[in-house]
């Protein structure tokens, strides 16, 4: 009697502590090898963009925020400089220092969250605790900033909700010079951990080629070989007057990418302490009381004139020129894009996001064809997706 | 022979015993949907440090749960998800609704988000916020051992249930 072939179809998720939210896997499963994977995805669609159509300019950034909620500033900034560039508008020097700043802090509290919970995977518990412990002091610094913790909504269009805080630059050089500490911490913890290892380098590989054709972004393209970063490649936000490295792998697999972000962590903080160490003085957002508020106490309470703008701003927000415009910017995960068509009212008639998780998350069933099921832990880990990101 | 009270020896009621011990040890489920999940993690890390209140042990199988955090929006096609996992939780359980989304559906009020996950399953304790601070998460988890200690069924199932079936 022949023997015969059996497979095992099984559902993993969307409950399941290891795909790191609401994902949906379809796997069907030869023994412990994945013959093929699909992921179902859908489990966190939230309208944002839909939702956003029917918001004023300014109140979208709200539902924008909530997106990639692990790194709520970058999403803000390529909604903010997509809207910007439909009003050509140029915010001032210092506008586009503390966005730059921001967005680096943001980076690595995305990254420090995924190095936490990537490592919690693959049972290093203790990870998380030191990871989560550090991003408090990164979280506080927003706090001290916007007001809240996380989705902060800090940049708004023509400029940011406030300016610095006073001892925000104390605070951030205190964290800045512990920086150090933290990532021996975690290279102490991992990089010389068997298991850690043994369990990245060589699982979740992708070609070149692959990843090009499927249109990856971030770590999961830089891995394997491909050096591009929208920081350097079309500079925004001056960007291009920092200087800083991007860390290209080879391989391609889950270990590089660990170490790509470990290294983007160093970069993020250089970039952060050029940022602090020649912020400009001036102004913080532009002078136009048609788009960006006037101060309350300045103009608002002793200005009839103010006061009607304020109002108006607040009422029916400002209108924009009919026109369209992309705007990508480099996110935690990779090339974060919004795209904004304006019809020359005050709410956008189209918002429409290029949402890195989404992309990335189209190379799993690749990563993990005729791999073992552990090896796909491995690599739901290492393409770092947030399912906000994802469904929208 | 002295009276009782002067021994070494604790008296109380059954129930009041097993509340004791069931506020004291609650398993939340590990299941989290979006931004407040993350809260919900931080309050479990270093900083906040829920085991403080020994509600750290999450369980990634809803059947060693006896507690829900509903952290985060719940979009239509989770809904039923959701509901599932509440059902195989053993009892008794209970629920905290975290953040505006969970609650009422926070600034999502279009097509794709439940309006208040409480039109699937019986909440206990609702959390306010967007997402809630770890303190805030905290403080309700304190309600709710208030509300162990204090008994009582845990939530209007009936009620709950009934409201389920008659919507659409």
């Amino acid at each position: 009697m022949a023997e015969e072939k059996r497979s095992l179809t099984l559902n993993m998720g969307p409950q399941h502590p290891s795909t790191h939210g609401v994902l949906r896997l379809v796997l069907e499963l030869d023994g412990e090898v994945v013959r093929r994977c699909e992921p179902v995805i859908g489990y966190l669609h939230t309208g944002i963009e839909k939702t956003a159509e029917n918001l004023t300019y300014n109140q979208a950034v709200t539902v924008i925020d909530r997106m990639d909620y692990l790194s709520p500033l970058t999403n803000n900034l390529a909604y903010v400089l997509a809207v910007e560039k439909l009003l050509g508008i140029t915010v001032p020097p210092r506008t586009r220092t503390i966005r730059v700043m921001f967005s680096e802090l943001s980076r690595i509290a995305s990254h420090l969250v995924w190095l936490g919970t990537a490592a919690m995977d693959m049972g290093a518990m203790s990870v998380f605790f030191y990871c989560f412990r550090e991003r408090e002091k990164i979280l506080d610094l927003i706090e001290m900033t916007a007001g809240t913790r996380m989705n902060p909504s800090y940049f708004r269009v023509g400029g940011l909700l406030a300016d610095l805080p006073d001892g925000f630059s104390d605070k951030l050089g205190a964290l800045l010079d512990e920086f150090p500490t933290w990532l021996q911490n975690y290279r102490d913890l991992l990089g010389s951990n068997l298991l850690w290892v043994e369990r990245l380098r060589g699982a979740a590989v992708i070609s070149k080629e692959d990843a090009l054709a499927y249109g990856l972004t971030g770590q999961t393209l830089r891995s394997t070989g491909v050096d591009l970063d929208l920081r350097k490649a079309q500079p925004y936000s001056g960007y291009e007057d920092f200087t800083f490295n991007v860390p290209v792998r080879q391989h391609g697999d889950a270990y590089d990418r660990y170490e790509l972000r470990l290294e983007e962590m160093v970069e993020s903080a250089g970039i952060v302490r050029q940022a602090i160490e020649r912020l400009p003085d001036g102004p913080w957002h532009i002078d136009d009381w048609r788009i960006f508020p006037p101060d309350k106490h300045q103009h608002v309470e002793r200005d009839m004139e103010a006061l009607i703008y304020h109002f108006k701003l607040f009422t029916q927000g400002f209108k924009v020129p009919p026109g369209e415009a992309y705007q990508g910017v480099e996110g935690p995960r990779g090339e974060i894009g919004c795209y904004v068509v304006a019809d020359g009212t005050a709410r956008p008639m189209r918002v429409r996001v290029r949402a890195p998780s989404f992309y990335n998350l189209q190379s799993l069933p690749l990563m993990v064809k005729d791999r073992l099921i552990a090896d796909l832990i491995t690599a739901i880990g290492s393409i770092d997706i947030v399912l906000g990101d994802v469904d929208r | 022979m002295g009276s009782l009270e002067d021994r070494p020896f604790l008296l109380t009621s059954v129930d009041r015993m097993l509340r004791w011990a069931q506020k004291n040890s609650i398993w939340p489920a590990q299941f989290g949907l979006a931004c407040c999940a993350i809260e919900m993690m931080s309050t479990a890390a270093a900083r906040f440090d829920l085991a403080r209140f020994g509600a750290e042990v999450m369980r990634a199988s809803p059947r060693q749960a006896d507690l829900m955090i509903v952290a985060g929006r719940v979009a239509q096609k989770m809904a039923p998800v959701l509901r599932q996992i509440y059902d195989q939780m053993p009892d008794p359980k209970w629920v905290i609704s975290m953040g505006a989304c969970a609650s009422c559906g926070g600034v999502f009020n279009n097509y794709a988000i439940l309006q208040g996950v409480d039109r699937v399953v019986p909440v206990d304790v609702y959390v306010p916020g967007c997402p809630p601070t770890p303190e805030q998460l905290l403080d309700g988890i304190i309600k709710l051992q208030q509300k162990i200690t204090a008994g009582g069924i845990p939530a209007n199932r009936g009620h709950a249930l009934a409201q389920t079936a008659g919507r659409p």
